[in-house]
């Protein structure tokens, strides 16, 4: 810490041990950490069942499980992945990092903060206890499309419930994020000096509020169609099961930036920091952010152009869905400009930022390709579509939280992370995580469609290939438990600014940073600060 | 360093956000459900999705008959996997002028030992067609009920309006039959009190 310009009180408060400190909890840093442990140990159990999908996928034929666990497996792992370790990873960082990034002593509605977190272990426990059920898991994937979806156990039920709660959980999660970033800024700190971080997040917060009830209403209208009798999307009761597709694509194509602007907040604060200068571009990158989200309104069709529908209406999605590749270059651009004559370092968060940059872009080109109409007419529904979201979702989304990981671990823990292991453990993944997906491109322009358990003969080598990949890069994750871990119980002391060029509040506080910081709000524009800060943007 | 307030915020403030930030949530639970009838209009105005209007237009002879203009329709079946009926149009296809009447039939068996009672759902395709083709009569219109082992041939009475854009020459007529369960079940009952 600089000086004793800024006062930190230690914990004033008397607070409970054991299970029930974590039970009870309203300071966001633990929080935080409970949705980063929570998102952690989801990620191994989506992990787990992509691995089963692998391993059936190693041969032609069925070798392991029934075709109906496989699909129970894709379906499962997608729903796993997306709503208990990526979403759940965002919120925990944003809980830890948001107020110490504004200058705030906590979130605005600490209480809610732990509701929104407790909520989330009785809905995977909903979720997963499906497995367990007579009639199985959801197995129509994890769109569940009528009439499939409808067509499964009584399990669906369980299913549907558990996505009610998570949104609860989501929505309470963002409403607490804009009240915190719209009421609790340090004095001085406008919108336009907010790190790119927290303004990624704040959209993103919107774009929650705005889409998961729409997610809780087209899921309960399979829920009434399947038990209650109505007839939404059955065709012989006046419905449409094209509807359903419109509702939840509405809902789906903003979930997927939801995943990603604050995977571009977490790079945007990183490659500045290891290249020695301010973010390039800043005032750009906040509008790009928002156009994103804007335009994530009005291409949802995109999914879904082999239903059928008006040359005009796929012209127009067709168009609108490139005209997201212009912001998304302004951000890639302006992260290679920070690079540019900087004096960079390559440390393990800055390694993983930089993978982030180069194959999310890969992921960006074959989204460009999907969102060719006529093309897309041959790509749709194969392993071409499970190379690129994975592209976006693996290299971008969770090498972004890896990067962020690393990038603030000294920060949580007060200790350095074993430096050699990280670059390990990064060059392991960047290394598999190609030789996981890359093939798969291939293997759906050849036509091998996605959600089967067997295929034809000729998609043996890349299958082999893929699934060796997959099973490399999963076991590479165990060492990232083993860094997090180590660096957890002990190691070199980290600083308060822990790297050399850092910029901003969260590096002013002590390391590791006290229950609570921030009681008194900092002045951002007095002088200790600014040398540690920049200024912030 | 200045003295600085505590960080306080009222909690008046952070209701404030809480109650607009969940009516706006509550609004997006209802936006989703009001996409089912904004859907169904734009189904409606556009064709799109195949769908004709539900019931009968009013009898409408235009005038005009563009007999210079020949346009294929053709016509085709499919039955729900739950309904125990064949389903068939006598006639695959027919050359039409648009602006005159025509009339052709489907043909429906019931081969169960049930009286059954079953709705079909008609689409016309090319979705842009689907504005311009229609019924003025229609089994579709109606449930209709098939004693055990009955045949009937149902009607269809449509016209091809004059003004189906000119590069759309082949226009078809799709209908699905599904068994509608409550209805079936009624008359089981009614026949086994």
């Amino acid at each position: 810490m600089t000086d004793a310009t800024l006062a930190h009180h230690d914990s004033h408060d008397h607070h409970p041990k054991g299970l029930a400190r974590w039970l009870f909890t309203t300071n966001h840093k633990e929080i935080g950490t409970l949705y980063l442990v929570f998102s952690l140990i989801m990620f191994f159990v989506g992990g787990a069942m992509a691995l089963v999908i692998r391993a059936e996928l190693f041969a032609p034929g069925l070798q392991l499980v029934h075709p109906e666990f496989f699909n129970q497996m894709t379906t499962m792992h997608a729903l796993v992945m997306i709503f208990g370790a990526v979403m759940p990873a965002f919120v925990g960082l944003a809980n830890w990092m948001v107020p110490l990034m504004i200058g705030a002593p906590d979130m605005a509605l600490p209480r809610m903060n732990n509701w929104s977190f407790w909520i989330m272990p009785f809905a995977f426990t909903l979720l997963l206890s499906t497995l367990f059920m007579p009639s199985g898991g959801p197995a129509s994937g994890w769109t569940l499309y009528p009439p499939l979806s409808l067509q499964g156990g009584n399990s669906l039920a369980f299913v549907i419930l558990a996505i009610h709660l998570m949104g609860i959980s989501s929505i309470m999660g963002a409403i607490n994020i804009i009240a915190t970033i719209l009421n609790m800024r340090a004095p001085g700190m406008t919108l336009l000096r907010m790190p790119m971080f927290v303004w990624t997040w704040l959209i993103t917060a919107f774009l929650l509020i705005a889409v998961m009830p729409v997610l809780a209403g087209a899921v309960t209208m399979l829920l009434t169609d399947r038990f209650f009798g109505t007839s939404f999307f059955n065709a012989a009761g006046g419905g449409d099961p094209v509807l359903y597709q419109h509702i939840f694509w509405f809902f789906g194509h903003p979930e997927v930036y939801i995943m990603i602007l604050p995977a571009f907040g977490i790079v945007s604060e990183i490659i500045p920091t290891f290249s020695r200068k301010k973010l390039f571009g800043y005032t750009s990158m906040v509008y790009a952010t928002a156009s994103i989200a804007f335009l994530s309104f009005i291409v949802w069709a995109h999914h879904m152009f082999t239903v059928g529908m008006p040359l005009g209406a796929a012209l127009f999605f067709m168009y609108a869905t490139m005209v997201i590749a212009v912001p998304t270059g302004v951000k890639i651009f302006n992260w290679v400009s920070t690079m540019w004559r900087g004096s960079m370092t390559f440390e393990t968060p800055m390694l993983f930022a930089l993978g982030f940059v180069v194959l999310f872009t890969i992921g960006g080109l074959s989204g460009v390709m999907l969102a060719i109409v006529p093309a897309d007419f041959q790509y749709h529904d194969t392993y071409f579509v499970v190379a690129h979201f994975h592209y976006v979702l693996v290299t971008g989304a969770v090498f972004a939280i890896m990067a962020s990981v690393y990038y603030w671990l000294p920060k949580w823990t007060g200790h350095m992370y074993n430096e050699t292991l990280g670059k390990v453990h990064f060059w392991w993944s960047a290394f598999w995580v190609n030789v996981l997906f890359f093939p798969q491109h291939y293997l759906g322009l050849a036509g091998m469609p996605r959600r089967i358990p067997d295929y034809a003969i000729q998609f043996t080598e890349f299958n082999v290939i893929s699934s060796i990949g997959g099973f490399a890069f999963g076991i590479g994750q165990l060492l990232f438990v083993y860094i997090v871990w180590q660096c957890a119980r002990g190691g070199q002391k980290a600083t308060d600014g822990v790297w050399e060029g850092a910029r901003g509040l969260e590096w002013t506080v002590p390391s590791p940073a006290p229950l609570h910081t921030f009681d008194t709000p900092p002045d951002i524009d007095h002088p200790d600060l600014v040398a540690h800060t920049g200024g912030t943007q | 360093m200045k003295t600085m307030q505590p960080n306080k915020v009222t909690m008046g403030s952070r209701l404030k956000y809480v109650a607009r930030l969940s009516g706006f949530a509550v609004a997006m639970f209802g936006f989703g459900y009001l996409m089912v009838p904004l859907y169904d209009k734009f189904c409606e105005v556009t064709g799109l999705g195949g769908r004709t209007a539900g019931g009968p237009v009013a009898e409408y002879l235009p005038t005009e008959e563009d007999t210079s203009r020949l346009v294929t329709v053709h016509f085709d079946s499919n039955v729900n996997s739950s309904l125990p009926w064949y389903f068939e149009p006598i006639e695959k296809t027919m050359k039409v002028h648009p602006g005159r009447m025509y009339e052709t039939m489907y043909r429906a068996t019931n081969y169960s030992d049930q009286p059954v009672v079953a709705q079909a759902v008609p689409s016309v395709a090319p979705g842009q067609a689907a504005l311009f083709f229609n019924k003025t009569e229609c089994f579709c219109f109606t449930e209709q009920l098939l004693a055990p082992g009955e045949t009937k041939d149902m009607p269809v009475r449509f016209f091809v309006h004059p003004d189906l854009p000119s590069d759309t020459n082949l226009v078809t007529l799709s209908y699905i039959i599904y068994k509608n369960e409550d209805a079936t079940a009624q008359q089981v009952v009614a026949l086994n009190p």
